[in-house]
């Protein structure tokens, strides 16, 4: 580094330790400027991926009801990662980069939404579970030091919190009906618990982005927090409906005042992350047919609009 | 940015809120023409009754000033604060001043 790039990284740290955001004009680091790209770009990239495994139960939605939420909830979602993509590209990568990444197979998105959703109560458990994990983390995130990142997190944020609700509401009027609808949501919270779990990323130790993050104040509490703090709110939701959590070493400690619990399976994480979920193949060729057939309309758009601005310059 | 006339153009959002207020930034989009802008705009920035009005301005027409030059910039408004009212002092006594 150059005594030029010293100063200039002393003074970027000094901003962001006196709690000032930084801007897309703003001096950064380059590897300040990666991590973001990295980090916001896997996140709208979640956003997307995120409407197949629900937007696989819209039309078989139990009543009209549950259909228009779950309508407005997917729509949401595509809603985020249009915030995200926005504020991703304020960091100098174009769209088209950031989608043909994510076509690809080049960049990540949240290994949650590599698990099918088998049945109705799947939605339920999508929405309680993992909107429930993902708002811990996106909660912190209104807080996160780039500007645009964080603003986009407060949006999300306001538009998140029916989407949680609307899935503990399924799984709670499950539980209180017949014995197999109470079974189906037994079902859901047993396949989801563990994957809602991951979702907080690995343990600190192993986190190979967290220290720096955290100085750079992208992130503001670390994975285990978070993770802790998730379990600590589910288990008293779960006891209020009447479902139990799938870990048989989930016991309240008196004296930490959290629940301890089980062990994690890190292979299974590791192993979907690498490709190997149950639906990665499935989720990856959606999302590229998606794209493959919407170029003619992409085109089509581009070529009225030059129509158009013709004729008004002739006019 | 994405200046690529193969690709659609980068739109800054601006949204009023309520009749009298003022038109806030909240975001961007990609779309065709300015049409196009505001229809997407309305379904990504006013699903639940935010807006009352929209404006739409191609990213690449607005001109900033530079962040790193900010304490030139604004250098001069430092050592004015007789700009503001608590500068001056008022006899005690004295009403609606």
């Amino acid at each position: 580094m150059t005594m030029e790039e010293v100063k200039l990284e002393e003074r970027f740290q000094a901003k962001i330790d006196a709690e000032q955001k930084i801007e897309p004009k703003d001096w950064m680091p380059e590897k300040y400027r990666k991590t973001l790209v990295r980090q916001i770009s896997q996140h709208a990239h979640s956003e997307v991926v995120g409407m197949l495994p629900e937007g696989n139960w819209i039309t078989r939605a139990p009543s009209l009801r549950r259909k228009a939420i779950l309508l407005a909830k997917v729509q949401d979602e595509a809603g985020h990662g249009l915030y995200l993509y926005s504020a991703c590209e304020t960091l100098g990568v174009t769209r088209e980069q950031t989608i043909a990444d994510l076509n690809s197979g080049k960049a990540k998105y949240s290994s949650i939404f590599n698990y099918p959703t088998l049945t109705w109560a799947d939605i339920g458990a999508v929405g309680w579970l993992v909107d429930g994990a993902a708002i811990m983390n996106q909660v912190m995130l209104c807080r996160t030091s780039y500007g645009p990142y964080a603003r986009a997190m407060v949006r999300i944020c306001k538009e998140e919190s029916f989407h949680q609700r609307q899935g503990y509401e399924i799984m709670s009027v499950l539980a209180k009906g017949t014995p197999e609808q109470k079974e189906m949501a037994q079902d859901a919270l047993n396949r989801w618990w563990w994957p809602s779990l991951m979702m907080f990323g690995p343990s600190d130790a192993n986190s190979l982005h967290s220290a720096e993050s955290m100085k750079w104040k992208i992130k503001r509490q670390s994975n285990d927090e978070l993770r802790q703090i998730f379990i600590d709110r589910t288990v008293q939701q779960a006891e209020v409906i009447g479902l139990s959590i799938p870990d048989p070493a989930l016991k309240w400690n008196e004296a930490t005042k959290h629940y301890d619990w089980g062990e994690i399976d890190w292979t299974e994480f590791y192993n979907v992350i690498s490709g190997n979920g149950p639906c990665n193949k499935e989720r990856l060729a959606a999302r590229n047919k998606a794209h493959d057939e919407g170029a003619w309309v992409r085109e089509a758009a581009l070529a009225h609009a030059a129509k158009k601005a013709k004729k008004k310059q002739a006019a | 940015m994405s200046d690529n006339k193969d690709n659609w153009p980068l739109w800054e959002v601006f949204i009023q809120s309520k009749r009298g207020l003022e038109h806030k930034h909240v975001g961007s989009l990609h779309a065709a023409d300015a049409q196009m802008a505001i229809e997407n705009a309305r379904d990504v920035y006013t699903r639940r009754q935010e807006g009352n009005s929209i404006w739409v301005v191609p990213a690449g027409a607005i001109s900033s000033s530079q962040a790193d030059d900010a304490a030139m910039l604004f250098d001069p408004a430092d050592d004015k604060t007789y700009r503001h009212p608590t500068f001056y002092q008022v006899p005690e006594g004295a009403k609606y001043i």
